[in-house]
């Protein structure tokens, strides 16, 4: 089927009429060259806005003690609580398919007065009590030193690993920040390393401004007891934390003797239902990209139909010749589907190769300027866009071939002899 | 090698049938040279197609060459078209877009053979019709003379037992279709068996048995004393 003979005759039909082949190819390049841009397009604004989310875990919650709303079992509403370091054993005990759950506390805030002194220099920073897993549920990049670890945690040593906005105010520059100290609310810690947070957006400065310490020397040193001022939880990837939310509110409700019907005494938040509404639309906005492209596509195809419909009609008499020197219908059939597949092919090729030069300068064009602030980064299209978009040019190049090729061998050789 | 009873066929034109073939019996032996002569509309050219399997009979029967034709699908009509026969027409019927060379070389490619010895085939053929120097001219470079015995060429490359040729000097010149005809002696006087449709009394005369068709029915079939082509030349 793809002898060299085929081919050439191929070549032969199409060049025969190099403009109407070109017109025709048009067509079909300019549909394809539509569609990847879309998606493209599409892809870039999905980029730009994913990148918002910093590479943090998006299957996460965020969860928080507010006010009792009803009264129960003998205890008034109006009642304040806190979660303990228990709760946390409790959860994973009974929901046990969550990967991370983090209790953390928190030290000033914003607007907070200054609260970290190093010799002269001092600052207002947020400070945290963590355990390790926090680095996995909002991704940093360790510049320096190392994070917190579980020797910290249980000996409770008193470190900090501070961003590199608190190094630019409390250090001068060039000057090594570990193995130092700083002062925070009066009580010393060791400086073991430094972070870069990758979030961006509206609070991409104040990520650099913040410290960690291990959550059981925060305990300890402002005398937080076993108390838990929220807590971000992940659940592992297989399962949405939406799905598990309610379980996770209803362990912590049982063991603070909150009314199971008390919507307002946990506070939380799920990043993974903002997360699926962006994802959501970019689910509908690359639907709107494909039927869009493939509409477009649609008329290419139909231009090649056309085409093939005369081409077949200006043959006819060629086509009689071949059949009375023995060319069986298939043969004529496949001719005439492979011309049309070819011609879809190379046309929707060519198209491929405009659209990815012009992604490409799209990119290198973004690459010179600051963009950190766009809704919009590296569109691109992947392997699998390209191959889907090769897919959709095969069938619709034999959707295109296929009412010309039946055309071509309804026609009696006899006949077809005759036409002039 | 041809064996044909009460062959029947109609045309359907609108509301009316047209009964073109009426109960044709003839048979054409191995190696003979035969001309149909009839004015137009007397069917000859049906004849021909049904023949050639291009077209199908309503009735009667067709055995060619011991085979029998009969309700044959697209694929083994081709099949046959390929091995049995050659075609020569009027208009030549050459494709365009292909040297000499490809088009002789065309129905073996159909038959499959490798493209080297398609060339060497077909060259061969183009060599023995005086064409050799030819060979990658397109047909619209060729005088008419020369795209006939082109045709002639590609009729034979299939090596086939009956060449069927419908009015090949149609549209050629007297002394051209004298030229034309000599091929043709030459060929069939190698032993392969010849039809030709015309209705010049001059080129049947160069055959050597003429059947007569007057609507739709042979009305005389007689052997001639054959007129040598280029005696005439």
């Amino acid at each position: 089927m793809f002898s060299r003979d085929r081919w050439s005759e191929i070549l032969e039909a199409l060049t025969a009429n190099w403009f109407r082949t070109v017109l025709t190819a048009f067509g079909v390049l300019w549909g394809i060259f539509i569609l990847v841009i879309l998606l493209a397009a599409g892809k870039g604004l999905e980029n730009g806005v994913m990148r918002g989310f910093g590479g943090i875990a998006t299957n996460t919650m965020f969860m928080w003690t507010q006010v009792a709303s009803k009264p129960y079992k003998g205890l008034p509403k109006g009642r304040r609580y806190n979660f303990e370091v228990e709760d946390v054993a409790a959860i994973r005990e009974q929901v046990p398919a969550l990967r991370f759950i983090s209790p953390r506390n928190q030290l000033g805030g914003f607007g907070g007065a200054n609260n970290v002194v190093r010799g002269l220099n001092t600052g207002a920073f947020n400070v945290y009590g963590d355990y390790p897993e926090i680095i996995q549920q909002e991704p940093m990049d360790i510049t320096s030193g190392r994070f917190i670890n579980y020797s910290d945690i249980d000996d409770k040593r008193k470190v900090a690993v501070i961003g590199e906005g608190v190094k630019a105010v409390l250090y001068d520059m060039g000057e090594d920040p570990l193995g130092t100290y700083i002062k925070i609310n009066g009580v010393n810690f060791m400086v073991i390393g430094t972070y870069k947070k990758k979030s961006q957006g509206g609070d991409a400065e104040e990520g650099q401004k913040q410290i960690y310490v291990p959550f059981t020397a925060f305990s300890q040193a402002f005398n937080m007891g076993n108390r838990v001022g929220w807590m971000a939880i992940t659940a592992k990837d297989e399962v949405p934390i939406s799905n598990l939310k309610n379980d996770i509110i209803d362990v912590v409700k049982s063991r603070h003797t909150i009314h199971p019907e008390d919507d307002r005494a946990v506070g939380n938040f799920d990043l993974y239902e903002e997360y699926s509404k962006v994802n959501g639309l970019f689910v509908a906005l690359k639907a709107v990209a494909y039927f869009v492209g493939v509409l477009v596509l649609l008329s290419g195809i139909i231009g090649i139909s056309n085409i093939m419909l005369i081409v077949v009609k200006e043959r006819t008499n060629e086509i009689g010749v071949r059949r009375a020197l023995g060319a069986t219908p298939w043969s004529i059939r496949g001719q005439i589907l492979m011309e049309s597949v070819f011609l879809t092919i190379i046309s929707g090729m060519v198209g491929i190769i405009l659209a990815t030069g012009v992604i490409w300068l799209v990119n290198f064009q973004m690459d010179q300027m600051d963009t950190s602030e766009m809704m919009f980064a590296n569109p691109s299209v992947n392997l699998g866009v390209v191959m889907v978009a090769l897919t959709i040019l095969i069938i619709s190049g034999l959707l295109a071939g296929l009412i010309p090729a039946q055309h071509a061998i309804k026609v009696k050789p006899v006949d077809a002899l005759r036409t002039e | 090698m041809i064996e044909i009873s009460n062959l029947h066929k109609s045309y359907r034109m609108g509301a009316n049938t047209l009964h073109v073939l009426k109960g044709i019996n003839f048979s054409v032996a191995d190696g003979e040279l035969v001309s149909i002569m009839g004015s137009s509309g007397s069917g000859k050219s049906t004849l021909l197609n049904i023949l050639g399997m291009l077209d199908e009979a309503d009735e009667g029967s067709y055995v060619l060459d011991g085979v029998t034709i009969k309700n044959l699908s697209e694929k083994q009509a081709a099949k046959y078209r390929n091995k049995f026969l050659g075609f020569i027409f009027q208009s030549f019927n050459l494709i365009g877009y292909k040297s000499a060379l490809d088009n002789v070389a065309l129905p073996l490619y159909y038959q499959g053979h490798s493209r080297s010895e398609r060339m060497d085939r077909a060259m061969s053929y183009l060599e023995k019709v005086g064409l050799a120097d030819w060979a990658g001219h397109l047909p619209n470079e060729l005088s008419g003379g020369q795209k006939q015995r082109v045709a002639i060429a590609r009729a034979l490359a299939s090596d086939p037992k009956v060449l069927l040729a419908d009015e090949p000097t149609g549209a050629l010149d007297t002394k051209t279709s004298y030229e034309v005809m000599d091929l043709i002696q030459e060929i069939n006087d190698e032993g392969r068996t010849i039809l030709v449709v015309t209705h010049e009394h001059d080129i049947a005369q160069m055959t050597k048995r003429i059947v007569h068709l007057k609507d739709g029915v042979i009305i005389e079939d007689t052997k001639v004393s054959q007129v040598r082509a280029f005696e005439n030349v």
